[in-house]
């Protein structure tokens, strides 16, 4: 699978990696070798088989809808590159 | 004077409860060791010093008042992927810069419940990505094994510890601690214990809860323990396994106590030799490493089986669709906003772009990008669907095999420790370290590494038990006789604390 430069671009857009023409150039064959490699899975045929979902089957766990923790807003803050009132501080993002 | 640091985690647990030494005594042995080798081999990203005294001096009450946990007083160091309450946390990532959690792991917190002692933060690779420990954002961890050269004098050159648990193996094999806490997501608790000489073992899937542990893919992502002897080991899985309401995936089930299972030996024990696992080009002291273990075995009671696990070969490729597609989506939690660094552009996602592109690292970038590729518009049928149905089909060759052996016995790694560089060039290379490992988190099985030998240069072997899900006992049991058989690899030479 060739992966060309236009679709690295593309793909470091989707992810919000910015990424230098020299890093776009080199990403283009180190995509395209693992995406090589990884092709190998082709060779299996899989059309009769489930995908795993879990390792070991267990049922989903249900607990009741209740608020179990809150009033902490300082601690959800306290990392927070900038913030005010216990707000987060973004850049615009409405113009 | 006894180096207290020379102990075992039974040994300094036994210790303590004769009052031989204090806790603080322990604790103090241990902090000295650090400040004289992490210049040298760089295994602790954060050192905390006043936190393991104070724990230490609560242990020392408690001890005295004969109220003491199962592991009172004894010093562990914990991976920095494990949050810790108010001491930073970083994955190791510049992108999490000077994060400080306000939680606890709970693996980490079942360990402080039960009275150990925190001496730091270890290294690891970025994010947990990587076989060498090359992609810290701290630096390379150093090997304290050195090569052993042609004129039996040990060369200089620097060995890799393993990755991504490299500061855990590195701090336990130096002596740094008891004992460590690790993560493994296709090898990274048993490719650094196989290259360091210690034991480390990678539960089954929801054994252990992944609450406050950060996230690299999330359905392969297990703790477990780093530590000296099997015993050790026994101990310390028994602590840091629970179950979590908090992870909806960790198992209600009990735990046993398998420290209790260790003595009772192999006799009648069904071994399966997976012939997939005689890889090209394997080193013939990789097969004999393999072929004293199967004799080992076989001298202790157990029977031999050749086994077929037919699609062992499609886990690795597998793998490398599976981690970088979940890593793709964990990591899109780092957008500069919330927490960690955040470099200002000209609009919002440029600000988003550049953030991620100066705060992750090369490896996490190229995996972020895998994983972007696979999952994205019109590929996921092709690539991560498959991957999965792949890995149904890696899960059957085993639940087929359970049906003629109780446990199986391989190779940890393809070859002994090698030099910084030596495959960071290559990804592909370097993903091949986990071709034996990879198999049982794709399966979600519990796998163990037990020292076994050492390689030609001189540096440990490992060899590499896998079992039932949840049979954890049936490992520690079959260990201790690999570890009986092969003795205890201690590293030779404490070069780094000369000078």
């Amino acid at each position: 699978m060739h992966v060309d430069e236009a679709t690295v671009r593309r793909i470091a857009r989707l992810a919000r990696i910015k990424i230098s023409d020299a890093e776009a150039k080199s990403l283009e064959a180190e995509l395209s070798n693992i995406l090589d490699w990884v092709a190998q899975l082709d060779e299996v045929d899989t059309s009769a088989v489930e995908p795993m979902t879990r390792v070991v089957a267990q049922a989903m766990k249900m607990r009741d809808d209740v608020v179990a923790d809150g009033e902490i807003a300082d601690l959800v803050t306290a990392n927070a590159p900038s913030s005010e009132d216990n707000f987060f501080v973004v850049p615009k993002v409405v113009e | 004077m006894t180096d207290l640091t020379k102990f075992s985690l039974a040994e300094a647990r036994d210790g303590l409860a004769k009052k031989s030494f204090s806790a603080r005594e322990l604790t103090d042995a241990f902090i000295t060791a650090i400040e004289a080798s992490n210049g040298a081999l760089n295994a602790y990203v954060l050192p905390t010093p006043e936190h393991a005294r104070a724990q230490a001096a609560e242990s020392d009450k408690r001890i005295a008042a004969g109220t003491a946990r199962a592991l009172e007083g004894l010093p562990l160091g914990n991976k920095d992927l494990f949050a810790t309450k108010g001491i930073r946390t970083t994955a190791c990532s510049k992108i999490l810069d000077d994060f400080k959690p306000p939680y606890e792991s709970t693996v980490g917190q079942n360990l402080w419940d039960a009275g150990a002692v925190m001496l730091g933060k270890l290294n690891n690779d970025e994010f947990a990505m990587g076989s060498s420990n090359e992609t810290s954002a701290f630096g390379n961890v150093v090997s304290p094994w050195r090569r052993l050269g042609r004129d039996g004098k040990r060369s200089t050159d620097k060995l890799v510890p393993g990755g991504s648990s490299g500061g855990s193996s590195a701090a336990v094999s130096a002596n740094l601690c008891l004992a460590a806490t690790a993560t493994d997501t296709g090898g990274s608790i048993r490719q650094p214990a196989a290259l360091t000489g210690t034991v480390g073992i990678k539960p089954t899937y929801g054994r252990c809860s992944r609450w406050g542990i950060v996230a690299f893919a999330s359905s392969l992502d297990q703790a477990g323990p780093i530590t000296k002897t099997v015993r050790d080991a026994a101990i310390m899985l028994k602590a840091m396994a629970s179950h979590d309401p908090k992870d909806t995936t960790s198992v209600d089930a009990p735990v046993p106590d398998y420290e209790a299972a260790l003595g009772k030996g192999v006799k009648g024990l069904r071994v399966g030799i997976p012939k997939e696992y005689r890889v090209d080009g394997m080193s013939a002291e990789i097969q004999k490493l393999w072929d004293d273990g199967i004799a080992w075995l076989k001298a202790a009671g157990a029977t031999i089986h050749d086994i077929s696990l037919p699609h062992t070969k499609y886990a690795l490729p597998a793998y490398y669709i599976v981690a970088p597609a979940e890593a793709s989506s964990n990591l899109a939690r780092y957008d500069g906003m919330r927490y960690g660094m955040r470099v200002t552009g000209s609009n919002l996602t440029d600000t988003y772009e550049l953030t991620r592109a100066a705060g992750f690292g090369r490896e996490v970038r190229r995996r972020i990008l895998i994983g972007t590729y696979v999952l994205s518009a019109g590929y996921y049928d092709a690539y991560y669907l498959k991957a999965q149905k792949v890995r149904t089909l890696i899960k059957r060759d085993f639940d087929e095999a359970w049906n003629f052996v109780d446990v199986v016995l391989t190779p940890t790694t393809p070859s002994p420790a090698f030099a910084f560089g030596e495959k960071s060039g290559d990804p592909l290379a370097m993903y091949l370290e986990d071709i034996f490992t990879v198999t049982v988190n794709m399966a979600g099985l519990p796998g163990m590494s037990v020292p076994a030998g050492l390689s030609s240069q001189g540096t440990p072997l490992g060899l590499q038990l896998i079992g039932k899900p949840f049979d954890e006992t049936t490992l520690f049991q079959t260990a201790q006789v690999i570890e009986d058989a092969a003795g205890r690899f201690p590293v030779p030479d404490r070069w780094w604390m000369k000078g």
